[in-house]
């Protein structure tokens, strides 16, 4: 019973389509929309920590981590425009974000 | 053995936890589920020897980025039961795009796996006395250090942003002005009256 890298990847598909999932069935609630946006991107640090782990190279690690800074920047950017918007508008449905078509 | 047992454990609850933050009805209850599912791959790491990153994930995920998730949920005062309407009506569609992926991604690891698992191109292995930090380190300091000078870039910038969104200027809020406070004369503050005797000030 060895673990394989095809299981890791088995693991990283399914978290991957949870959370494409998640974004198309919460259509309403943008903070379900970026919690499935944090899954997408957890879902690809497994692959390349995966990778990494069974070819013997490092360098997927490192990318790893730079996946997981960016996730942290949009986090906080995503959220700050959440609350800002929250404030303008008493409410965060997304049907009603289409004031900027222009 | 302990090891797949390790895996299986771990991997199912990363699943069912991942689902359970996009179908559950209170969105506290979500985060919660999203940090199990950031412990579950934290755990997951360690099986895989990426201790250093198991443990940045714990710190950045569980100890950030999931706290500020729910700071604005319990922040925002939202009706989170309307906000749950059409989730069925979107269901069928979601589903099929679901079904879809998974059908394609589950058809390249199964490829992977009838492969034997066996890698394309092997890296020099690491040498036993390096820890998982230090060979991280010596990759990231070196021939990344660009990349790693970028992504303290991306941060700062994020962190900018975040604060000129959310700052406001609320007028009617009175504020200490210390120039104003240092810069007082004399002659503003304090007036002379020449009073008279037996008179006052009238």
């Amino acid at each position: 019973m060895e673990i394989t890298l095809a299981h890791y990847l088995f693991v990283a598909a399914a978290l991957f389509t949870i959370g494409v999932f998640g974004i198309f069935v919460n259509r309403k609630n943008v903070i379900i929309i970026l919690m499935s946006i944090e899954l997408v991107l957890l879902s690809v640090n497994v692959n390349l920590v995966a990778f990494s782990a069974f070819l013997q190279n490092i360098e997927g690690q490192v990318f790893a981590m730079l996946v997981l800074t960016v996730a942290a920047a949009e986090a906080a950017v995503g959220l700050a425009i959440l609350v800002t918007y929250f404030r303008n508008r008493g409410g965060i449905a997304v049907e009603d974000i289409n004031q900027m078509r222009g | 053995m302990l090891e797949a047992i390790a895996f299986y454990v771990l991997a199912a609850i990363a699943i069912v936890s991942a689902f359970a933050v996009i179908a559950a009805r209170n969105p506290v209850h979500s985060v919660l589920f999203l940090i199990l599912t950031f412990f579950t791959a934290a755990g997951l790491f360690v099986l895989l020897g990426a201790e250093f990153l198991a443990m940045l994930l714990i710190v950045v995920y569980v100890g950030a980025v999931a706290v500020l998730f729910l700071f604005v949920v319990m922040m925002l005062d939202v009706d989170f039961v309307e906000l749950k309407q059409g989730f069925l009506e979107y269901m069928p569609i979601g589903a099929l795009v679901a079904l879809a992926l998974l059908g394609e991604l589950g058809l390249v690891a199964s490829a992977a796996l009838s492969a034997n698992g066996a890698p394309i191109a092997l890296g020099p292995a690491p040498a036993p006395e390096i820890t998982n930090a230090e060979a991280i380190g010596r990759v990231l300091y070196t021939d990344y250090v660009l990349v790693f000078q970028l992504a303290g870039l991306i941060l700062f910038v994020a962190m900018i942003g975040a604060i000129v969104l959310t700052l406001r200027h609320r007028p009617g809020v009175r504020k200490q002005d210390i120039a104003a406070q240092v810069g007082r004369k004399r002659s503003e503050g304090v007036e002379l009256k020449d009073v008279k005797p037996g008179q006052g000030l009238g």
